[in-house]
């Protein structure tokens, strides 16, 4: 095709893309692919086991069946420890995640107290529930009570972040039309951001909140109380019946709570 | 008080070196208590930037060792610095924006109320405990602008031009002296425009001084006595509006005239319409 070609059509050619974006393309893929390959070897990735050994998986699994649900009641008291357990962490996360993630938005707060609040944030975040739970179990003895602390800080650090990124992408202007009406910081925050984020707030709780009951499942095997004292017990001692009705009881409970926060989230959005 | 705005050598540059744009060149303006000035100008022409220094919510250049700005004989700022207290200067002055700037998930009364927050004490505004009679207060503000009825709505259910009449709601709550509309009917439709206007025209006899920015020359010669007229950051004329012929506008603007009368050529044709619109923005980054 000439170049002297009438202008129309040529202007309706789609963009070509350019040899160095074209690279730059297959290159990510290449890099993808070797990182996998790489990560193979050091975590002894072997399918074929899982063929090898299928007889044993088969007697492993029969081994659960049928459950035994003859001590419910205790399994059904010490899951509703473990919700309440959720709960506390839960809310006592959301109570400081407030003031720390608007103190670590870019948009509100100074970088000098942003960047060490973050920082601060990134430490609580960093290390995992159990981890806490296992301290806690030292500084409070054994019991739910350090399984409360255990999830608070830690969720305290996801939550000031979801929240900080939050406050970070609003509406600048109604901000802007309560400054000038002569408010304080302060209340430009509580007026102009917060509702302007509340929904996503509430629904970043409530999602951690979900998790938070599952988290707190496992943090009885530490000894920070819950359901998960007894089924750590149950699969010590090769006691599978139990141990299979217990997890079902996991299952039904947290199914039922995502199904509950489900409905509250969509009520406030 | 003999002025309800002085302004004196106002010069405002944005960005240094070679890349810096004259947002502002000098400034100067006395507008009387009481006054009701249009501020017209093509976009980029520095409207918008002169109301924000008003408000205190922008800084003149330093260097040029004048910038003065006074309002109700009370100095806002000088020599690029904002005068201490200006919290107070703040609620005795208040804006009005082009995007209205309410709170879109609180309700029209709360959004009204907030008008009052530079006037009570902190502790009472934070916790948004507002009083009975101001809450009545409130509704008697809403009732002048015709939204009395809207007051427990939500802010985002309204209209464009509904949002901007709760908006001066808010200004007459903060029962400023000095009211600063920043392209208060840019984006709204023509009837919602002239409802906008006629209370702020209404406010403007109660005594309360008007400055209000505006795209289109007609409202100007329909609401306001007095016209500032801008070009590049250059006030080009100052005077009374009737003065503003569409033959005086093209020996003004040339041809950006078009752009002030109403915006004829743009909905004739579509072409031109694209050609206007890359121009707005081109102006508009500079500004």
């Amino acid at each position: 095709m000439s170049r002297t070609a009438t202008a129309d059509p040529r202007h309706l050619e789609p963009p070509r893309r350019e040899l160095k974006q074209t690279v730059t393309y297959y290159l990510s893929w290449a890099a993808a692919f070797v990182v996998l390959a790489w990560a193979w070897g050091g975590a002894e990735m072997d399918p074929l086991l899982l063929l090898e050994d299928a007889d044993n998986m088969s007697m492993f699994i029969e081994g659960f069946m049928p459950p035994d649900f003859t001590n419910y009641p205790n399994y059904l008291h010490d899951m509703l420890v473990t919700v309440q357990i959720a709960i506390w962490g839960t809310v006592l996360a959301v109570v400081l995640a407030v003031p720390f993630g608007v103190l670590s938005a870019e948009n509100i707060a100074p970088w000098w107290i942003y960047q060490p609040v973050r920082r601060l944030m990134d430490a609580a975040r960093a290390i995992n529930e159990m981890v806490f739970a296992m301290l806690f179990v030292v500084a409070v003895g054994l019991g739910p009570f350090a399984g409360v602390l255990a999830l608070f800080v830690h969720t305290t650090g996801i939550l000031a972040k979801l929240f900080s990124e939050a406050v970070e992408s609003i509406d600048p202007r109604p901000v802007e039309g309560i400054r000038a009406t002569g408010a304080g910081r302060l209340q430009e925050v509580i007026f102009g951001v917060i509702p302007q984020v509340l929904p996503l707030w509430i629904s970043y709780s409530l999602y951690r909140f979900e998790s938070n009951v599952r988290s707190a499942t496992v943090l009885g095997i530490v000894g920070a109380g819950g359901i998960g004292q007894p089924l750590y017990e149950m699969i010590r001692g090769f006691y599978y019946h139990e141990t299979a009705a217990i997890m079902i009881i996991i299952v039904v409970s947290v199914s039922l709570l995502d199904i509950f926060s489900q409905r509250v989230r969509k009520m406030v959005i | 008080m003999t002025h309800s705005i002085r302004i004196a050598g106002l010069n405002k540059t944005f960005g240094q070196g070679s890349k810096a744009q004259h947002a502002l060149r000098d400034i100067n303006l006395d507008i009387a208590p009481g006054e009701m000035v249009a501020l017209i100008g093509a976009s980029g022409s520095g409207k918008s930037t002169l109301l924000r220094h008003i408000a205190g919510l922008e800084r003149g250049d330093r260097k040029s060792g004048q910038g003065l700005i006074e309002v109700h004989g009370r100095e806002v700022q000088s020599n690029g610095r904002i005068q201490r207290g200006k919290r107070q200067q703040r609620a005795d002055t208040s804006m009005i924006f082009q995007q209205f700037n309410l709170v879109s998930r609180l309700s029209v009364l709360t959004n009204v109320c907030l008008g009052l927050l530079g006037r009570i004490a902190e502790w009472r505004g934070s916790a948004g405990l507002f009083s009975k009679a101001e809450k009545i207060a409130a509704m008697e503000a809403l009732d002048r602008v015709g939204m009395s009825r809207f007051a427990a709505q939500r802010a985002s259910t309204l209209s464009g031009g509904q949002q901007q009449r709760v908006a001066i709601a808010r200004t007459l709550v903060q029962s400023a002296k000095l009211i600063l509309a920043d392209e208060p009917i840019a984006s709204l439709d023509p009837a919602s425009s002239e409802r906008v206007m006629r209370a702020l025209a209404e406010i403007n006899q109660s005594g309360i001084t008007v400055i209000v920015s505006l795209h289109q020359v007609s409202y100007a010669t329909r609401y306001c006595p007095r016209t500032l007229a801008m070009r590049d950051g250059e006030a080009v004329f100052d005077g009374e509006s009737t003065a503003l012929t569409p033959d005086f506008l093209t020996e003004l603007y040339g041809e950006d005239s078009e752009e002030l009368i109403l915006g004829k050529k743009r909905t004739q044709d579509a072409g031109e319409e694209v050609y206007d619109h890359s121009n707005e923005v081109a102006l508009a980054t500079a500004g």
